[in-house]
């Protein structure tokens, strides 16, 4: 089956989309992009396939067969990369503890790593028996997260295993295990991940079609902060501002107004009613207000980036605040909890902060136009979509305004759109 | 783009030697009782200085020498360690802190203090603030020429003659008493004569720019080219034959057909011509050139190239009315016209050298050039269609340059005209 990929190396996350010959979506991949953006976008492109082959399964299914067995073999899929990156970790941290622990507590050390990353496996084993729950799609987040819990656990019990000594392993040998290239290609486990579901004889041939598809790229456009360390041609390059111009466009033929908050930029840019860039706006060298502050209140009040949104929703007073700067964020915040504020009310204020920025943007590429088209990591977050709305209608009056569940997509989807144009 | 010898022009080995023996004049001045004048580039009035035997020093060419030569981050850390905070301006804080490590001028020899500063206001109000700050360091005379704001486009009889009033009354005097010598009108009417000759050549040189391959840039390279008249050379014998000798080498290459020299050879192949708005960024200038050069962009003209004087509208300065010229070409400067003005210069550029589009560098520490360029970008898109892309930096504040920023605007920049050249096929996305 013919297809082209778009990748979109953001600063924060690397995404990767697959399109057929007639421009629908096959698969779409993501990965944090872990200051490796080759490997990053090799994963994220992998990603993609293994969700393109995931819809040829779908397809091929038979009316008999529910979708939510193919979900099921899904899950089985994500739960089967997860053990192996587990195992890999293990074996990275179980190698640091000869090379660097004191020799006198190495079998402590290994018993403490059996019994936490054997905890983290069995409590996987109940998640994909139990009903999904959002969170992280990263290991890093999912596994970090809860060998702090466990480790904590370990580390109470007393003696030479100390909690600090556990989180150093971890934080040497994630960034070790993320940097390594992994076996996680489909047919790398779909096997175990069928055995887990059961074979159904209809699944399996399904499944075996998927595998055996031929999905050759016959072109790869890249785009984001990190594609010039992408080893394509210039020809295969576009410029972000571009990407999710053209990919806003596709998903909302009436947009006029795109704005993309992303990791370390913000842009703010009209486009024509073929999806050409007319005119933008972006920050300058100042990250302030973009998706990255958020991460740092995120760290700050130790939640994770996609807590924070629904917890200022909870809001019933919006604290005012004009500082979006990152540097200081933490302190600012600490200012404000000290003097008594809500979190809820800080962070509803620190959302309206960003968009205020936002809007500056905006008006000054020509402000808001019909449709408008919210795109970006950030358009998923419900409270940064409410003060777009409330600030859109104020400054504006009203407009349609247009968010994709698939919003941190758009810019590899106009890259995947650029390369389309390549070989039509 | 052709990969050439590095093959320096008769005008740039001029060039060089009209600044090296200038610079080391400068430095002799004191002990050969050479009086010295500071004064801005905008309004600069050089045949009237150098009719009294005096040298002029331009401290705006020293600080953007000093960003070329990568000296003005410490030297911004020096005016910031005795005061002056982060967003004054830059080339203020450059020049108090070379003042401050020893006043070694850009070529390194170092610079007399001043015997006089004098200061011709056309429209940045920062230079008044500048002097007053020279004058606590130098302990000197200042004289204030003040240029009315062409505020409506145009400037009334009247406004002449206060200039011509001021000229008379009060810079003259302040020249005849620090120099010791008398006003000689013919002798400034010579200069006069001389600085018109070299204006003829210096608009030739600038509207070849219209040529297809232009066979200059209009912005990196005409800031070489505009150099001479800016500084201390308006009104020189010098002055003429670097010009004389320019022109020659421009005509040459229109004749054949080839494009400008550049960082990385000659750039015959031009995608897109471009107009720019906006002093350059002096820290990375070799660097932000490239970003266009890359591209194979070629600037045709820019408007920063005629803050000093705005020669290829038509304006020379005429021997026959030495001093109501003076007035008329202060008062022409870029620096001095209103906002309609510089819309209608930039709309002007864009249709008579063929843009393809228009870039505003916007400086951080500039208000006086910055503030209102939102609503140029606006209003000269809106007259001419022709889209425009606004970058932000810095004239001498290292700090201010984010190169992956500044090149993702301008690459996003160049593939928007390339996609509307192109137009685009009707897109759908099914999920």
């Amino acid at each position: 089956m013919s297809c082209v990929v778009g990748i979109d190396l953001g600063s924060t996350t690397t995404k990767a989309v697959v399109l057929d010959q007639d421009g629908t979506i096959l698969g779409r991949g993501i990965t944090n992009s872990r200051s490796n953006y080759d490997l990053a976008a090799t994963v994220a492109r992998t990603e993609a396939f293994i969700n393109a082959r995931f819809g040829l399964i779908q397809q091929q299914a038979p009316d008999a067969m529910t979708s939510s067995v193919v979900q099921r073999l899904r899950r089985a899929f994500i739960l089967e990369q997860f053990l192996h990156q587990l195992r890999r970790l293990r074996e990275l941290m179980e190698e640091e503890v000869e090379r660097s622990a004191p020799p006198a507590i190495h079998s402590a050390l290994r018993g403490a790593l059996e019994d936490i990353c054997q905890a983290i496996a069995e409590e996987e084993e109940l998640r994909f028996k139990a009903p999904p729950a959002p969170r992280s799609d990263f290991f890093r987040d999912t596994a970090g997260s809860a060998f702090m819990r466990l480790g904590a656990q370990v580390a109470e019990r007393g003696g030479e295993v100390t909690f600090d000594r556990l989180l150093g392993l971890y934080d040497k040998c994630i960034i070790r295990a993320e940097n390594e290239p992994l076996d996680l290609d489909f047919r790398d486990h779909i096997g175990d991940a069928l055995e887990r579901v059961g074979k159904a004889g209809s699944l399996a041939e399904a499944v075996e079609f998927a595998a055996t598809t031929d999905l050759t790229p016959t072109a790869v456009v890249g785009t984001g902060y990190g594609r010039a360390r992408l080893p394509f041609p210039k020809e295969q390059i576009r410029s972000e501002i571009l990407c999710h111009g053209l990919g806003a466009h596709a998903l909302f033929p009436q947009t006029r107004t795109v704005l993309d908050i992303g990791g370390q930029d913000t842009k703010a840019i009209q486009v024509d009613p073929d999806g050409i860039v007319t005119s933008f706006q972006m920050n300058d060298r100042c990250a302030a207000g973009c998706g990255r502050y958020l991460g740092y209140i995120a760290d700050e009040m130790n939640l994770g980036l996609h807590e924070l949104g629904p917890l200022a929703e909870q809001s019933k007073r919006t604290v005012k605040i004009n500082s979006t700067c990152t540097v200081f964020a933490g302190a600012e915040l600490r200012e404000l909890l000290s003097l008594g504020q809500k979190r809820e009310d800080i962070l509803a204020g620190l959302h309206r902060a960003i968009v205020l920025r936002a809007m500056s943007l905006l008006a000054r590429s020509g402000g808001v136009s019909d449709e408008f088209t919210f795109t970006g990591g950030v358009a998923k977050n419900p409270a940064a979509v409410r003060a777009i709305r409330e600030l859109v209608d104020e400054n504006y009056g009203a407009r349609t305004i247009n968010i994709s569940a698939d919003s941190i997509y758009t810019g590899a989807l106009g890259a995947a759109l650029f390369a389309k144009r390549m070989v039509t | 783009m052709a990969q050439q010898a590095v093959l320096k022009d008769r005008s740039m080995v001029l060039q060089k030697e009209m600044i090296a023996s200038h610079f080391a004049r400068l430095e002799k001045a004191p002990e050969n009782h050479e009086p010295v004048v500071y004064t801005f580039v905008p309004g600069n009035l050089t045949e009237l200085i150098r009719s009294f035997g005096a040298l002029p020093v331009l401290p705006e060419i020293n600080a953007l020498q000093s960003g070329m030569r990568k000296l003005s981050g410490d030297f911004i850390a020096e005016a910031e360690r005795a005061g002056h905070a982060e967003d004054v301006c830059a080339y203020v804080k450059c020049d108090i802190g070379m003042a401050r490590s020893g006043n070694i001028g850009p070529s390194g020899t170092k610079l007399p203090k001043p015997d006089l500063l004098l200061l011709s206001y056309t429209g940045c109000y920062t230079f008044m603030k500048w002097f007053e700050l020279l004058r606590e360091e130098y302990d000197c005379p200042t004289v204030l020429f003040h240029v009315p704001y062409q505020g409506d486009g145009m400037l009334e009889p009247e406004h002449r003659q206060y200039m011509i009033r001021q000229l008379r009354e009060e810079v003259i005097p302040a020249l005849e008493r620090v120099t010791g010598r008398a006003y000689d009108e013919e002798r400034l009417r010579e200069n006069l004569v001389l600085a018109a000759r070299a204006e003829d050549d210096l608009s030739a040189v600038l509207q070849s720019a219209k040529h297809k391959p232009s066979p200059i840039d209009g912005y990196f390279g005409t800031v070489y080219y505009v150099g001479p008249i800016f500084s201390a050379f308006r009104g020189t014998s010098e002055g003429v034959e670097y010009y004389r000798a320019l022109r020659q080498e421009v005509e040459a290459r229109v004749a054949a057909g080839l494009g400008p020299i550049v960082p990385d050879g000659s750039l015959d192949e031009q995608r897109y011509r471009l107009v720019v708005e906006g002093p350059p960024s002096w820290t990375h200038f070799r660097d932000f050139w490239k970003m266009f050069t890359d591209e194979k962009a070629v600037v045709v003209a820019s408007t920063y190239t005629k803050v000093g004087g705005t020669y290829d509208f038509g304006f020379r300065h005429d021997p026959r009315d030495p001093l109501g010229t003076l007035a008329d070409y202060c008062s022409g400067c870029y620096t001095n016209l209103n906002l309609p003005s510089r819309i209608e210069m930039i709309s002007r550029y864009i249709r008579e050298y063929e843009a393809d589009g228009f870039v505003i560098n916007s400086i951080k520490s500039c208000n006086s050039f910055s503030a209102g360029q939102l609503m140029i970008l606006r209003e000269v898109e809106k007259r001419t269609g022709v889209p425009g892309a606004f970058i932000e930096s810095d004239l001498v504040d290292p700090r201010y340059f984010s190169q992956a920023n500044i090149k993702n605007r301008l690459e996003s920049y160049f593939q928007m005209i390339e996609s509307r050249r192109r137009g685009a096929p009707r897109e759908a996305v099914v999920a």
